[in-house]
């Protein structure tokens, strides 16, 4: 008797196992049609028996690396590789190129049932990271089908970043579910009001939407107006940091003109050139050193683009300024035609189009610091300008070419009558400047297009800085890039980016009637008016 | 003595117009900007057209005269286009001149056509409200791009989006396609509150607290999309800051109306997978006719890498049509040609047919296709035949009565049909 339980019973698990395979047969048959209806069946298929194979395939769909055989009405997949393997039994396949087949299209509707999909099958996996992933997608997709996965993977959750996802992911299912006591949903309301970010917030504006007038309701409504008051604050901050990380961008483009207006008087229209000179190097290097460098492309670019923009401020100013000394409108003129004329050089030796130059691995992505995201590069480039500022003012400080560039800005005849040789002094200061400008285009070509007209976007605003701030003093470049960017930054969310500049515009004006000379003006009676 | 003179000048000036004249080649105008914002964009397009001719000319040219391309750069400066404009027609003295690509530079342009009598062919999606009796507008009006771009997102297939940001560039074609949009969304019965109107200038760069404005838009518990008439080179940093975001297509998908291969050739696709572009062509289309143009166009080209995009079969589509009219027309006079164009009918590049229509806009498929990892479009969803253009928008208070028909005796741009009277 027991021999034929036995037999029975083996009948059994070979048939469910037959069957097992007769429906994966079947769940890839309907990608071999390569219609969207037809795979979104399928991925809930695959998402509903979870054959082993299931992870595979559907990474592989997800990726755009399920393949069609249409001559042997096979699924196949390309592993990262390149290689060919069967979807269904996981042999390779050799001597075909994975290019011969059709690939199985995706839409955007699919690729979020995918994702959910994909994390419905892989709450159990040992990886802890992969876990943590999958409790995201569920949280996101917060489909009900998940659910009994989730709470088995909670009972014997390990890691507690894991556990808190899973808890979470419960919360949003729970929260929407028709079914739930008004208890546990309002359970699930205080989880999500803990986690408190704005995907907590889209999820509670769905209960509000979706419940009547009720506890429920009430409970959502009140996470609600904290998540509001919570993120509005968080909001100010994030604001406040793209302001900052503006102010650095234009402190960085603007502290040689502030250097070069200061000591020399020179309305130089061709600074934004310097910038654009220096993005342009940054290009080169990344150009000429293997892609495996690109690492070192910065710390490489950085010194380069400083010597490359000051020869070019020295060539500038030996030639054609120098003879235009006590002539402000005709130099502005001039430089005016230099910036032209180097706009049209770089334009015809690297071509009028945009130059694509990468970020470093390490510059990419963004910190998150609570509420706030502030992405690395400019991380980078606020570091840079401090570094900057600071290597500046030790410069004009210590050094004694710094205390010479000084006394001439204060008063250049006087300089000049103490023994100062007032033309090498300008030489310098235009050196330094430009070169400044240089690693603001290496900053700026991290962030921007590098184009011939990048200096065009950056010489009005640099202006703008240095009226504002005056040039008695670094400092005062400093505050003015600081007001203008976080004003700036501030205001657009607002009033919108043209109506912004444009308000910025009309207040500098309106501030240089009461102080002409800036903020920091120089002060005192040997000073020349 | 002068008067001497004067006549032996004058009659030197008749004979040299008179040997031009008698020349054996036809002088084609190509108004791109090569340099500025929109050289990305605009750049393709004067190659194409210099294939174009290349190949017309291997053909024996037309009429029996061969064509000779004439290049400007109007440098995305929207004044300099005009004075181009009038150099290629008056200097020049081309037959026909293909280009612009921003609906401001066309703007600027239009009183030099009109004023010279010449023939400008527009290759551009825009936003329509205009029908030039000199202008032929090869590009997309909104009801061929931008109204079947919103309904596919309301619809199951794009996610079935309830809240709407319009983002665009600060200048015409954003300013009125937005118009149309809102009162489009307004009469589908989307409430003002789940519509956000943006604008930012040509080639803004600091895109933080725009995406970011978008982000905490999106996070009201409606699916939430993005229609982006961003134009020129301020695209990439922000595609840039969408993905240094995070924002996935899968969370709130942004349909772009100029961006297509050829922007985004210069950007790394692989965090934009899923995002959307509406156009009437896409590269990746699987038709003999797509893949022998672009299989010359890579030859012609000498870089295999090269994408092909729809202007540029926008304006394979007004040249064969050019060439077509004046054959018919017989001769390459401005009046004669632009009679003999209403009708033509040229194959397009995706198995279909394309006719000149009697308001100077052609018939166009509809794609809506997604960004892939490598830069292409892969088209999600397509109309089953060819759409006519409607360039007087029925969803704006000013246009609603107004029709276009260069046929006599209307020959009128924009006759109303409640006043009987033309002129708007």
């Amino acid at each position: 008797m027991t021999f034929f339980r036995l037999l029975a019973f083996l009948a059994l698990l070979l048939g469910a196992g037959a069957a097992r395979a007769d429906a994966l047969d079947d769940t890839l048959a309907l990608f071999l049609e390569d219609k969207f209806p037809q795979t979104e069946k399928a991925v809930a298929q695959l998402a509903a028996t979870a054959p082993p194979q299931a992870a595979a395939i559907l990474d592989a769909l997800a990726d755009n690396r399920l393949l069609i055989d249409a001559a042997n009405k096979l699924v196949l997949i390309k592993t990262v590789s390149g290689g060919l393997v069967n979807a269904k039994t996981g042999e390779a396949i050799t001597g075909v190129d994975a290019s011969a087949f059709k690939k199985v299209r995706i839409n955007n509707a699919l690729r979020s049932a995918i994702a959910a999909a994909i994390g419905a099958l892989t709450l159990g996996n040992p990886d802890p990271e992969k876990r943590l992933e999958a409790a995201r997608a569920v949280f996101k997709s917060h489909d009900p089908k998940a659910l009994p996965g989730l709470e088995a993977q909670l009972a014997k959750e390990t890691d507690p970043r894991v556990a808190l996802a899973l808890r979470e992911a419960r919360a949003a299912i729970i929260a929407l579910s028709a079914d739930a006591s008004a208890d546990d949903k309002i359970a699930a309301i205080a989880i999500l009001r803990d986690r408190g970010d704005q995907d907590a917030q889209n999820l509670l504006d769905v209960i509000v939407q979706t419940n009547e007038a009720g506890p429920v309701r009430a409970a959502a409504e009140s996470a609600l107006a904290s998540i509001h008051s919570r993120l509005a604050l968080w909001n100010v901050a994030q604001n406040l940091v793209y302001g900052v990380s503006a102010a650095s961008v234009l402190l960085l483009a603007a502290i040689g003109l502030a250097i070069t207006f200061g000591v020399m008087g020179v309305i130089n229209m061709a600074h934004g050139e310097m910038v654009m000179l220096g993005a342009y190097t940054t290009f080169v290097v990344q150009s000429a050193l293997p892609p495996a460098d690109l690492l070192w492309s910065l710390a490489v670019a950085l010194p380069l683009a400083f010597l490359v923009s000051a020869i070019v401020g020295v060539a500038i100013e030996r030639l054609i300024i120098r003879f235009l000394y006590t002539r402000p409108l005709e130099t502005l003129l001039a430089t005016w035609g230099v910036s032209l004329v180097l706009q049209q050089g770089v334009r015809s030796l690297f071509g009028a189009h945009n130059q694509p130059v990468t970020a470093p691995a390490f510059m990419s992505g963004d910190l998150e610091l609570g509420g706030l995201a502030i992405t690395t590069n400019h991380l980078w480039i606020i570091a840079l300008s401090i570094l900057v500022f600071v290597g500046l003012q030790l410069v004009l400080r210590v050094t004694p070419f710094g205390l010479q560039m000084r006394a001439v800005t204060q008063n250049r005849r006087m300089a000049a009558a103490m023994g100062i040789s007032t033309g090498r002094i300008d030489m310098f200061a235009f050196a330094l400047g430009s070169g400044v400008a240089g690693i603001a285009g290496v900053a700026i070509s991290q962030i921007d297009n590098v184009s011939p007209n990048l200096g065009q976007g950056y010489i009005i605003d640099s202006f703008m800085v240095v009226v504002l701030g005056g040039v008695g003093n670094l400092w005062g470049t400093l505050l003015g890039a600081l007001t203008l960017g976080v004003a700036n930054k501030l205001l657009e969310p607002v009033i919108g980016a043209v109506l912004g500049k444009i308000a910025l515009l009309v207040f500098i004006i309106l501030f240089i009637q009461k102080r002409p000379r800036g903020l920091f003006a120089l002060k005192g009676r040997a000073v020349e008016a | 003595m002068l008067r001497v003179t004067g006549a032996v000048m004058g009659g030197a000036l008749a004979f040299g117009a008179f040997a031009a004249k008698a020349e054996d080649t036809v002088k084609i105008g190509i108004l791109h900007s090569l340099s500025g914002t929109m050289a990305i964009s605009e750049t393709t397009l004067k190659d194409v057209m210099l294939m174009l001719i290349d190949e017309q000319n291997k053909k024996g040219g037309v009429l029996g005269k061969k064509l000779e391309p004439v290049v400007v750069d109007p440098a995305s400066n929207w004044p300099l286009f005009a004075e181009k404009a009038k150099e290629l027609i008056a200097q020049d003295h081309v037959a026909v001149v293909f280009g612009c690509w921003t609906s401001v530079s066309r703007k600027s342009v239009l009183p030099v056509f009109k004023e010279l009598n010449s023939i400008l062919f527009y290759p551009v999606q825009y936003e329509g409200e205009e029908s030039e009796r000199n202008v032929f507008y090869t590009g997309a009006a909104p009801n061929q791009q931008a109204i079947p771009a919103v309904d596919y997102l309301m619809g199951p297939d794009g996610g079935s989006v309830k809240r709407w940001v319009l983002e665009g560039t600060d200048y015409v074609y954003p300013r009125t396609t937005n118009k149309i949009l809102a009162a489009y969304l307004k009469a589908k019965g989307v409430p003002d509150d789940d519509v956000m109107i943006n604008y930012t200038p040509f080639g803004f760069s600091d895109w933080q607290t725009e995406v970011s404005k978008i982000k905490a838009f999106g996070s009201a518990g409606k699916k939430t999309a993005v229609v982006s008439t961003i134009n020129g080179d301020a695209n990439v940093p922000f595609y840039k800051e969408l993905g240094n975001q995070g924002i996935k297509a899968t969370d709130i998908p942004v349909v772009a109306f100029s961006v297509g291969e050829e922007e985004l050739a210069g950007l790394d696709t692989k965090p934009l997978v899923g995002h959307l572009a509406a156009w009437n062509y896409f590269e990746s289309i699987d038709t003999p006719e797509n893949k022998a143009f672009i299989d010359e166009w890579h030859k012609f080209i000498k870089n295999d890498k090269r994408t092909t995009n729809d202007p540029m079969e926008a304006h394979y589509i007004g040249f064969n049509m050019w060439v077509k009219a004046v054959e018919k027309a017989g001769t390459f006079d401005s009046d004669a040609v632009i009679d003999a164009m209403i009708g033509i009918a040229v194959p397009n590049l995706t198995g279909g047919l394309s006719t000149m229509m009697p308001n100077h806009h052609i018939t166009k498929p509809v794609y809506i296709g997604e960004i892939q990892g490598d830069g292409q479009l892969n088209s999600v969803w397509q109309t089953s035949g060819t759409v006519v253009a409607q360039e007087w928008s029925p969803y704006l208070e000013g246009s609603r009565d107004l029709i276009s028909d260069w046929r006599k005796p209307l020959s009128c741009g924009n006759f109303n049909v409640k006043t009987g009277k033309c002129g708007g």
